[in-house]
């Protein structure tokens, strides 16, 4: 008996034996999109999954890293070791990444602080690459409340903008809103496994 | 060959499931309240995208030539998927996918597995194999969850519980649970199988997903969730195995441009899912540290071999057409006998059993009214009422030269087949003429008494076309 592999092959190549010839993929379809004021799209967006969002000037990024946090009541908050070090304010108990939090100390934190690598604002998503100030995946996930920074700049419009500017290679973490379903009668409640608050500062000049 | 779990053993065939979901008026209720409120959203979403006929264009195109080239794609994803340090196997059915999946356990240790909810792995019956040997499974989706504690079966592809309504939840979280909630609110109700599930995913040592999409170019896969369970089986436990058929395939990154809009919009009729998770192979320190990936056949390349019927392979399992449907929305789910209910199952189960002895799944081209809502909403134009009917005449074929259907066939070939013989024939029906009152005949002699007993017949003419063409112009 052949292995399975080659079999499936066969049996593929077997089915094809008509020789299909689909059309051309015709890509027509809307790559950008232009709209007046992105970033204000991405914070209706971002809203509308009953996520906080914050415009903050540049300068007081960390200012309002620090305010988010203490009405939050969070004290003991994980980051990534490579965040600014500005964000690391006074009067939070900072937990680098660096050597790796482990996973039941990370259960225990009340928060994360990271930023992402880019944000859609006609989706309202947030895309994490575990590149600069994002860390490992499961630095995101576990803490209840992830606090997220989103630079003007790593804004795109469109889903097909986004894509582009991503390396699929990275391990990617596509975030819209707090964890939530639909599971019970096909009604959206947020709050399940993922963090159930999502707070996002959008940092522009 | 073992019989194909896609459909589950000893189900009625769908007129009968179907006569009986009709009575159960709180599945009805449930079903309507359910699929109107997904309908309205799911058109709103929609109707913010200008270019979404052209997008649905695009997926199908870019899904037909994923199957025009299966091979080619499959091949290159194994590649890319084995240089970024995952490891490839291939199942032809549903036995050797689970025998596969519980020995990769059983290598790691683990008698505990977590799930993130699949089709493929539904599809196979994955769960039961791995507790017959052994492992348990835990499923981790908050409507799989549902099923499984209430041991249900599933009724929509997306939300299998979905004709379950809160109070109904409750109950079963009350049986099941050792702490939960006395309230039905489905705040309440997440945040019960959240705390039931924490442990289990902090303590894991493997998961099993299923797979939305996979690239061929550059090895990743694709999940897309809105709980955050899927996040946290992709990424905490060491091993992470994925079972997904061999048709979920798109050749580059960039196609799926194309699918992050065209699903999450027709699916949870949201503009984005919460959350959606890429990965390619192994990522040194961060996620699983092993990767191993399920090609499953069972049953597609004998879907893939049937040019009318293939197109159902392009399916990306959003159970729009579910929705929709108004046959699904009276019966339910379970009546289709599948995992794979509504619209879309009813062209693909019976596709991809595979055997015309079938007679459930023979049943299931039949569930359906021919509306044609399905494929109006169909993300990538799948044209299910066109298979519909096509699988219907494969049914009639297969049925045998003894059915009353074939012997009335066979006896029309022979008579069309002769120009005598049809002249005859006609001058015989006009004789029938005797019968008719008011221009109907309300009862024919038997086997025509078949069809007089639920319609009338109109009368035949007294004279044939030919016969009136040959007397005036011949």
């Amino acid at each position: 008996m052949a292995d399975a592999r080659s079999e499936i092959l066969s049996r593929v190549r077997g089915a094809l034996a008509d020789r299909p010839s689909p059309a051309p993929v015709v890509r027509d379809y809307e790559r950008t999109r232009v709209v007046d004021d992105p970033l204000g799209l991405l914070a209706e967006r971002v809203a509308d999954y009953q996520a906080v969002v914050h415009r903050v000037p540049t300068a007081e990024l960390p200012a309002r890293i620090g305010e988010c946090l203490l009405a939050r009541g969070a004290s003991t908050v994980a980051v990534p070791a490579d965040v600014p070090q500005p964000w690391r304010v006074p009067g939070v108990n900072w937990l680098p990444d660096e050597p790796p939090v482990p996973l039941t100390e990370l259960d225990g934190v009340d928060g994360v602080l990271t930023g992402c690598a880019v944000a859609i604002a006609e989706t309202g998503t947030i895309v994490l690459d575990a590149g600069a100030a994002q860390g490992r995946r499961m630095l995101s996930l576990v803490p209840d409340y992830h606090l997220c920074v989103v630079r003007a700049e790593q804004v795109a419009v469109s889903v097909p903008e986004a894509l582009a500017r991503l390396d699929p290679v990275r391990p990617l973490t596509f975030i819209s809103g707090p964890s939530a379903t639909s599971d019970i009668e096909l009604d959206r409640v947020e709050g399940v496994h993922g963090p159930r608050t999502l707070e996002v500062l959008l940092v522009s000049a | 060959m073992a019989r194909n779990p896609v459909t589950w053993l000893g189900s009625p065939t769908f007129p009968k499931a179907a006569h009986a979901a009709l009575a159960d008026t709180q599945l009805r209720q449930n079903l309507r309240k359910a699929t109107t409120t997904i309908r309205g959203k799911r058109a709103g979403v929609v109707a913010e995208l200008d270019d979404w006929e052209r997008l649905r264009h695009a997926g199908e195109s870019i899904k037909d030539d994923v199957l025009a080239n299966l091979d080619t794609y499959l091949l290159r994803l194994e590649e890319s998927v084995t240089a970024r340090g995952g490891v490839v196997h291939w199942a032809r059915d549903a036995e050797e996918a689970n025998r596969i999946v519980l020995d990769l356990a059983r290598a790691e240790g683990a008698d505990e597995v977590v799930k993130v909810k699949s089709m493929a792995t539904a599809e196979t019956g994955l769960n039961e194999a791995l507790e017959a040997g052994g492992v348990r499974p835990v499923e981790t989706d908050l409507a799989e969850l549902i099923v499984q504690l209430g041991h249900d079966r599933p009724s929509h592809i997306l939300v299998p519980a979905i004709h379950r309504n809160r109070a109904e939840i409750r109950d079963v979280f009350r049986r099941e649970m050792a702490d939960a909630p006395a309230s039905d609110e489905p705040r309440d109700l997440a945040e019960a199988a959240r705390r039931h599930l924490r442990r289990k995913f902090l303590s894991a040592k493997v998961a099993i997903s299923g797979a939305n999409f996979a690239v061929a170019d550059t090895g990743s896969i694709v999940v897309v969730e809105s709980e955050g369970n899927g996040r946290m089986c992709l990424t905490l436990p060491d091993t992470l195995i994925t079972v997904m058929g061999i048709e979920k395939l798109v050749p580059t990154w960039a196609d799926l441009e194309v699918f992050l809009q065209l699903l999450p919009r027709s699916s949870t009729a949201e503009r984005m899912n919460p959350y959606t998770s890429v990965w390619s192979g192994v990522t040194p320190g961060d996620g699983p540290q092993k990767f191993h990936l399920v090609l499953l056949d069972n049953g597609r390349t004998a879907t893939l071999a049937d040019t009318v019927g293939r197109q159902a392979l392009r399916c990306i399992r959003c159970s729009a057409c579910l929705n929709v449907c108004p046959v699904y929305e009276r019966t339910g789910g379970q009546a289709y006998g599948s995992v794979y209910p509504g619209p879309i199952g009813a062209i693909l189960a019976p596709q991809l059993v595979n055997d015309p002895d079938d007679e459930q799944a023979a049943s299931l081209p039949y569930a359906s009214s021919l509306c044609g809502a399905c494929y109006e909403v169909c993300p990538v134009r799948i044209n299910i009422p066109e298979v519909l009917t096509h699988l219907r005449s494969e049914v009639v074929q297969a049925k045998g030269k003894r059915t009353p259907e074939a012997l009335a066939m066979a006896a029309a070939a022979w008579m069309f087949g002769d120009p005598k013989r049809y002249e005859a024939a006609q001058r015989a029906g006009s004789l029938t003429r005797f019968l008719a009152r008011d221009g109907k005949i309300s009862h024919l002699p038997w086997p025509g008494s078949k069809w007089t007993s639920s319609r009338d017949l109109p009368a035949v003419p007294k004279e044939s076309f030919r016969a009136w063409w040959r007397r005036n112009r011949g």
